[in-house]
């Protein structure tokens, strides 16, 4: 196949476009350049880290011998990724802006684009296996999302979003592989990003510094915090620098009566009221998802599967039921600190069924 | 991967092989020792060395030999130049803090210049251009006009980098004369495909470097009047004039000499030659892709236009993707401007002449130069048709992307 390989630098997509190599396939290493940064004016001091980026990915090229170039896709990110974080942040929501992305702009604009200019598919290097299951009937064979053998760094969370059309044009290479061993072959293969460290942080947010990131964007917006009695505990800047189930740096000051942690319970993005309370109080046991995708054909019948609420999050027993334009979730376990914007992922087994969009939870009344 | 294909080379702009003499020179120079600055008799001979690649340079440039200034290249050149002159101009007068340059200056004239904006106060003067990429050059004399005390230095290219359009620089120098603001000229492009003759332009100082014309990346010229001592950017040995310190690089000096020497020896002949060439890609292109627009002046001759640079833009097309699918078949080109991450940037000289910022992201630069034959321009035009129409639904793509996956079959 000929195929885009999407390097962004670092050490999984470098190794990913070297098995891809491998497996004979003609491979493009494309860099995708993400970041709006008009400069008129180039200072010519140390670039920004996605200049640097770009470099240890057109190193990584190099030395697989493939050809490279880099891709503006800071527009649509922009649009896509960028803004709606904002806006959903701005909603009292908890947006994932990896797997926006990659429904949006790897899987969607990039892909869209590889295959227009004569590509076949892309490869990247998530973690996340894809198997492809021929039932026999003649018909096109699926292609099943799995999660990948390390659990620890497996990502079919943030593929969850994609459709049967955008995993047949998919390869990840490393599904099968620990990261361990993904560092030793990048060594083997004389990578110079054999031990650059993992990337955690939201990439256009700098320091990992969301709140501080918002309110650059979005200026103060004064509200209260208050209890679930409804007295104000402090003044606050801005309700976007909270998260549902957030425990660390709300600065209450004062303990609550009982002396036990509280949490972030509600977020109400209009006043920017953002209510306290105790962990017992976030206990979710069911909830709505909106905008379902599914990795295969829409599920006809009631689901018992489990599903996972948040990046690296646990795995929770569940029934799903499924209409046209939502699913509604019953937990057989219950959750704690499920934030609305969140993505609903649904596994069979190892298998991703699809996901919805967390619109609505159902606390457990204690 | 292209390995076993032939490449055909259409970014003679970007830089141009070496030609066979200078690199023979080179290679002798490099296993020769000697420090152009020492007293023995090794010294002296890489300073006769030095000196003759020097009065060889200025010869062919209608220049005299103490007005060459060996420097690292074009940047260099252009930085020591305008950074320098508006020092040594300000140091003189604190009201002479102006400067006047055309809008489509390559980054290593127009970044200095902003920066100087940004970090020294200077005023900065920008003459807009017209549809062909040609100064304005009445609005240049209003410029000057409006307070010709204050400007430090006028400055504008020979010919363009990306269209090959022509400037007026005797009209440039004509106004700036009249009050004694010395202009400077980067020539970097018009060196070797027009005959360029410094003593003759009446230009204070002119930009050129070896790249490209035949000569070794890592070296050029400032040619400079003797009457005018910028404040010089690097301080040391206070070699050149004591414009540009550091070790004098002889082999590079000297391969430069010969490149310069053998493709001015040859300008005629070959801007001819290679005229011709562009004309049949050219014809090409439209042939393929008729709606295809060439930019800049469509006139031939050494008062319109480069013979070797061809900027085309494809409407409807993103220059990135035609660049990738011709790179793809070995076939080099340029999209006229890019950054150092690689990420590719509307043209600010095409934004300058009005074409906005789609038109500036769908144009490809195609530059000839001395290695290119008839086949290459064939080459090119046999693949065009295919590249076009995949660039062509890839925009397509792009530009009704509306967040939704689509079909992929």
């Amino acid at each position: 196949m000929r195929v885009i390989a999407a390097m962004s630098g670092g050490v999984d997509s470098a190794v990913a476009a070297a098995r891809a190599v491998d497996a004979s396939h003609d491979v493009t290493g494309v860099h995708l350049a993400l970041s709006r940064n008009p400069r008129s004016y180039r200072s010519g001091a140390r670039g920004c880290c996605s200049i640097e980026d770009a470099g240890d990915a057109r190193r990584a090229a190099d030395v697989l011998g493939i050809p490279f170039y880099v891709w503006d896709m800071s527009e649509e990110f922009a649009d896509e990724v960028v803004d709606d974080f904002v806006a959903e942040y701005t909603a009292g929501r908890t947006p994932n802006p990896c797997l926006r992305c990659n429904e949006k702009i790897k899987f969607a604009a990039v892909l869209d684009r590889a295959l227009a200019l004569g590509f076949d598919g892309v490869v990247t290097g998530h973690y996340a296996q894809l198997r492809t299951v021929d039932d026999g009937t003649g018909e096109m064979p699926r292609v099943e999302l799995h999660r990948a053998v390390d659990h620890g760094k497996d990502q079919s969370y943030v593929l969850g979003v994609l459709t049967q059309d955008q995993l047949a044009h998919s390869l990840f290479p490393l599904g099968g592989t620990d990261k361990t061993s993904v560092r030793a072959e990048a060594e083997r293969r004389g990578l110079q990003v054999a031990q650059k460290p993992d990337s955690h942080d939201i990439c256009f947010v700098a320091d990992g510094d969301n709140a501080g990131w918002l309110r650059d964007k979005l200026g103060p917006k004064p509200g209260t915090i208050v209890d679930e009695s409804g007295e104000t505990l402090r003044e606050h800047d801005g309700a976007y620098a909270f998260t549902i189930g957030q425990r660390r740096g709300l600065r209450l000051g004062v303990p609550a009566d009982d002396g036990k942690p509280r949490f972030v319970l509600d977020i109400e993005p209009t006043s920017g009221t953002v209510t306290v309370g105790p962990r017992e109080h976030l206990r979710v046991d069911a909830l709505a998802g909106v905008r379902p995708l599914w990795a295969g054909g829409v599920p006809r019948e009631r689901l018992e599967c489990t599903v996972q609420l948040r990046a690296h999050g646990d795995e929770h027993a569940a029934s799903v039921e499924v209409s046209d334009s939502e699913v509604r979730v019953e937990l057989r376990d219950p959750a704690y600190g499920i934030a609305p914007g969140q993505a609903c992922v649904i596994y069979d087994g190892t298998r991703v069924v699809g996901s919805a969009t967390i619109a609505e939870t159902r606390r457990v009344t204690v | 991967m292209n390995d076993s294909r032939p490449t055909v080379y259409l970014d003679h702009a970007a830089t141009t092989p070496m030609v066979p003499e200078a690199i023979a020179v080179m290679t002798e120079e490099l296993a020769r020792t000697g420090n152009a600055s020492s007293l023995h008799g090794s010294g002296r001979a890489a300073r006769r060395t030095v000196e003759e690649a020097r009065e060889l340079i200025a010869e062919k440039l209608g220049a005299r030999p103490s007005e060459v200034v060996f420097c690292s290249g074009g940047t260099e050149a252009n930085n020591l130049a305008i950074k320098g002159l508006y020092w040594s101009r300000l140091a003189q007068d604190p009201a002479c803090n102006r400067i006047v340059f055309s809008a489509v200056e390559h980054h290593a004239l127009l970044d200095p210049v902003t920066w100087l904006a940004i970090h020294e106060g200077a005023r900065i003067d920008t003459t807009p251009v017209g549809r062909e990429g040609r100064i304005v050059v009445d609005a240049l004399r209003e410029a000057v006009e409006s307070d010709p005390a204050s400007v430090a230095a006028v400055t504008t290219m020979w010919a363009n980098n990306e269209l090959g359009t022509v400037q007026p620089v005797a009209d440039v120098v004509a106004i700036a004369r009249e009050h004694g603001i010395p202009v400077h000229s980067d020539a970097v492009q018009a060196a070797g495909y027009l005959p360029l003759d410094f003593g003759a332009s009446g230009l204070d100082a002119m930009t050129v470097t070896a790249h490209k014309l035949g000569g070794p990346v890592g070296i050029g010229a400032l040619v400079i009047g003797r009457e005018l001592q910028p404040t010089p950017l690097l301080h040391g040995g206070g070699q050149e004039r004591d414009l540009r310190s550091g070790t004098i690089g002889v082999p590079l000096i000297a391969a430069f000499a010969k490149a310069l020497e053998v493709t001015v020896d040859r300008q005629a002949e070959m801007s001819a030659r290679i005229e011709a060439l562009r004309a049949r890609m050219v014809d090409g292109i439209r042939r393929v892709v008729p709606d295809a627009i060439v930019n800049g002046d469509p006139e031939p001759g050494p008062q319109h236009r480069l013979p070797n640079i061809a900027h085309v833009t494809f409407p409807g097309c993103e220059g990135d993707a035609m660049l990738m699918l011709l790179d793809a078949q070995g076939i080099e080109c340029s999209t006229g401007s890019a950054c150092d991450a690689g990420v590719p940037q509307p043209s600010h000289v095409l934004l300058a002449m009005g074409y906005d910022d789609v038109a500036a992201r769908g144009s490809l630069r195609f530059s000839l130069g001395h290695t290119s034959t008839e086949a290459d321009v064939d080459a090119l035009i046999a693949a065009l048709s295919g590249v076009h129409e995949r660039a062509l639904s890839a925009a397509q793509v792009r530009s009704t992307f509306d967040g939704t996956v689509r079909s992929a079959s």
